[in-house]
């Protein structure tokens, strides 16, 4: 069947813009079902864009997204929420104010879903971070870095998505902590065979949890292959891995 | 115990140092902006020649009094503790003030209702409460746009307006009731909120709060210079006198009174306005919380909180801004057609931005968001104006006063606390399955 062979996101010549600066310089990239597929690459190197343009904000000045067959290249960013596409942005992003059961509602809103989808969805969020389960009448706020990275990622997945985007997820976390988030992404992969995109400043980490990976560099992709093959790749462990670039 | 009372002394000593230094500064100020403004005076001699004569005393008594006042003010904020420190309160005093906030709004809406009845004599404070209700209604209208969808809008007034106009163009051009026109005031105000809404749509924080500003003067030198529809600056008068549905409030067999067999008086109007407003303020109210509990109220609080976070989950921000303009310009159109109702003549100003920034700041002092809070901040704010009427000139500076010492002990206003909107009834029921075989 072609539906199984057809990649779940396909990206073709995509490029994107901020005013006149160029962001993405013609991106072509798969993600396969079931595979955990992530974006690596420095500071400026295009990959939240990427992660952004292919949710619809900045919108793509040339080349063509389809998910699952379908073009959604000009979509508005609650139609593409809408065909189960979820996102945690940069820096966690949580509502503050808000009660965490809240924040974990506010994910499910953006779809259509019952309240038995919202209970089945809740149960595997709280199943996969039982740490929420304790702070659920808390403020988002009131929580700690790998508490609200962990919520941010709840609420993603509070919309059941096929497809679940994740940028920086271990940003500003403690080792400890940023290994239970992989494995919690480990966990839903394999479990739920939930497809993940990862965005990564932590390259070691990111390419052992991956099955693929791209390597980004000033808006081109510059290399791609398995997680495995691209540590072994000289030029990544000098680039990202061992310190300094060596240029 | 110890460590706390010996460390006690050394903050003491250098607040003091900080507190004067602090008040030298500020009584500095004080004398460079005060030097010219109370220091000299001119004056024309006989001749019309100007001449000036200084008041040093003067000036030396204002510096003094801020001098004076700047420690006053430091040491209330050493006494009460730096913002949002928590202070310890005994559990048995916390349960007991926890029990008696939930009884206030209860409490007050059974006064509300009983006003009329205690007041009836008096007619001042009847028209003072219906004044008060008035400025409840647009405080919980605009606490929907920004208490809620943190849309800063200087403008609300405009809304106002337009509820009020359609309500007097509609009764003395088209002959129709005020039942008739009320939701076709809200309708038409809720047009303009969506007209506003849609130009203002990528902007935030200063630049919606301008734009939102001269939308509110656009509104009012329309209506000023409008003259044909308007009447402009001379206003419109003879708006009908609300009637009981359909029974007219007014002397003679068809009136009110008669057809109850009771003798008539005009406080019977006075009543029925003051139970219409009322009932449309809780109906604000109430509509603004069922929307709270909805996707639609939580998507506007998570836009408060945070845009990009709203736009990630695929939240429709357009529609969620426009709805909260809609709904918040809707209950301001109301609020217009009951002022027009009740003035029985509508002229522009009675919708200068004066009006917009009081009942913003009702909503602000209140507390951004909560029902409570703007209830009450709008009873001390109108209620507050009516107190001090004898002091005229000082109005303002005690009003002034107020609202800073509220912004420095209370900055997320009256009442800054935010109630949940989700509740975990069922959900704790399987938070409590999940214990077994949680993971971690």
């Amino acid at each position: 069947m072609s539906a199984a062979d057809t990649p779940l996101l396909a990206v073709h010549g995509l490029r994107a813009a901020y005013g006149k600066i160029e962001a993405l310089k013609g991106i072509d990239l798969e993600i396969r079902r079931g595979e955990i597929v992530t974006l690596i690459g420095a500071n400026g190197a295009g990959k939240s864009t990427l992660m952004m343009t292919i949710f619809g904000r900045p919108r793509a000045k040339a080349g063509r997204i389809e998910f699952d067959g379908h073009d959604i290249t000009g979509a508005a960013t609650h139609q593409i929420a809408r065909m189960r596409i979820a996102q945690s942005p940069e820096g966690r992003r949580i509502f503050p104010r808000m009660t965490v059961a809240e924040n974990l509602q506010m994910g499910a809103d953006a779809t259509e879903s019952n309240d038995v989808d919202r209970a089945a969805s809740l149960e595997r969020v709280l199943t996969l971070f039982p740490r929420l389960k304790e702070r659920m009448i808390q403020r988002g706020g009131t929580l700690s870095g790998g508490e609200q990275q962990m919520l941010a990622i709840g609420r993603a997945l509070m919309s059941r998505p096929r497809l679940l985007m994740l940028d920086e997820p271990s940003l500003g976390l403690a080792p400890l902590i940023a290994r239970q988030i992989f494995d919690a992404i480990r966990i839903l992969n394999r479990d739920d065979g939930l497809t993940v995109l990862v965005v990564e400043q932590n390259a070691n980490h990111a390419l052992r949890l991956a099955h693929r990976g791209y390597v980004m560099v000033n808006g081109l992709i510059t290399l791609s292959g398995t997680g495995a093959e691209l540590l072994a790749r000289p030029e990544i462990r000098a680039a990202y891995l061992e310190g300094g670039r060596t240029a | 115990m110890t460590a706390p009372s010996s460390q006690l002394p050394a903050t003491h000593s250098s607040g003091i140092a900080f507190i004067l230094k602090k008040a030298f500064i500020s009584a500095c100020v004080a004398l460079i902006l005060f030097s010219l403004m109370i220091g000299i005076r001119t004056l024309p001699n006989e001749s019309g020649q100007l001449t000036y004569v200084t008041r040093f005393p003067q000036l030396a008594a204002m510096v003094a009094i801020v001098f004076g006042g700047s420690i006053v003010v430091e040491l209330l904020r050493l006494w009460w503790g730096p913002v949002d420190t928590a202070r310890v309160i005994p559990p048995s005093i916390q349960s007991a003030l926890d029990f008696g906030g939930r009884l206030i709004a209860p409490a007050l809406l059974i006064f509300a209702l009983l006003v009329p009845v205690i007041f009836y004599q008096q007619r001042y404070i009847l028209d003072l409460a219906i004044l008060v209700l008035t400025y409840v209604m647009l405080g919980w209208g605009l606490n929907v746009v920004v208490g809620l969808a943190g849309l800063l809008d200087l403008g609300y007034v405009a809304f106002y307006a337009v509820g009020a106009y359609s309500y007097a163009l509609l009764a003395t051009n088209f002959g129709l009731g005020f039942w008739e026109c009320l939701p076709l005031a809200g309708l038409l105000a809720a047009c303009w909120g969506v007209m506003l809404g849609f130009p203002v749509l990528r902007l935030r924080g200063d630049y919606l709060a301008i734009v939102t500003l001269a939308f509110g003067e656009i509104i009012r030198l329309v209506i000023v210079n409008w003259q044909d529809l308007t009447g402009g600056p001379n206003g419109i008068s003879g708006i009908p006198r609300p009637t009981f549905f359909g029974i007219p409030l007014v002397p003679g067999d068809n009136g009110f009174a008669a057809k109850l067999g009771i003798p008539f008086s005009p406080t019977h109007r006075i009543v029925f306005l003051f139970y219409l407003i009322l009932a449309l303020a809780l109906l604000t109210n109430w509509v603004t919380i069922r929307l709270r509990r909805l996707p639609i109220g939580r998507a506007w609080e998570a836009l408060r909180e945070d845009e990009v976070a709203c736009r990630a989950l695929g939240i429709n921000i357009t529609t969620t801004k426009l709805s909260a303009f809609a709904i918040g310009a809707m209950f301001g159109g109301f609020a217009g057609a009951f002022f027009a109702t009740r003035q029985g003549f509508i002229s522009p100003e009675s919708f200068t931005f004066q009006e917009s920034a009081l009942v913003l700041a009702i909503v602000v002092l209140g507390g951004m968001g909560s029902q409570l809070g703007v209830a009450l901040s709008a009873f001390a704010m109108i209620g507050g104006f009516e107190l001090f009427r004898g002091f005229d000139q000082y109005r303002m500076l005690v009003f002034g006063i107020a609202m800073v010492l509220l912004m420095v002990w209370r900055p997320r206003g009256l009442i800054g606390h935010r109630a949940p909107t989700v509740f975990l009834e069922h959900n704790r029921a399987i938070a409590a399955d999940l214990v077994k075989e949680g993971r971690g």
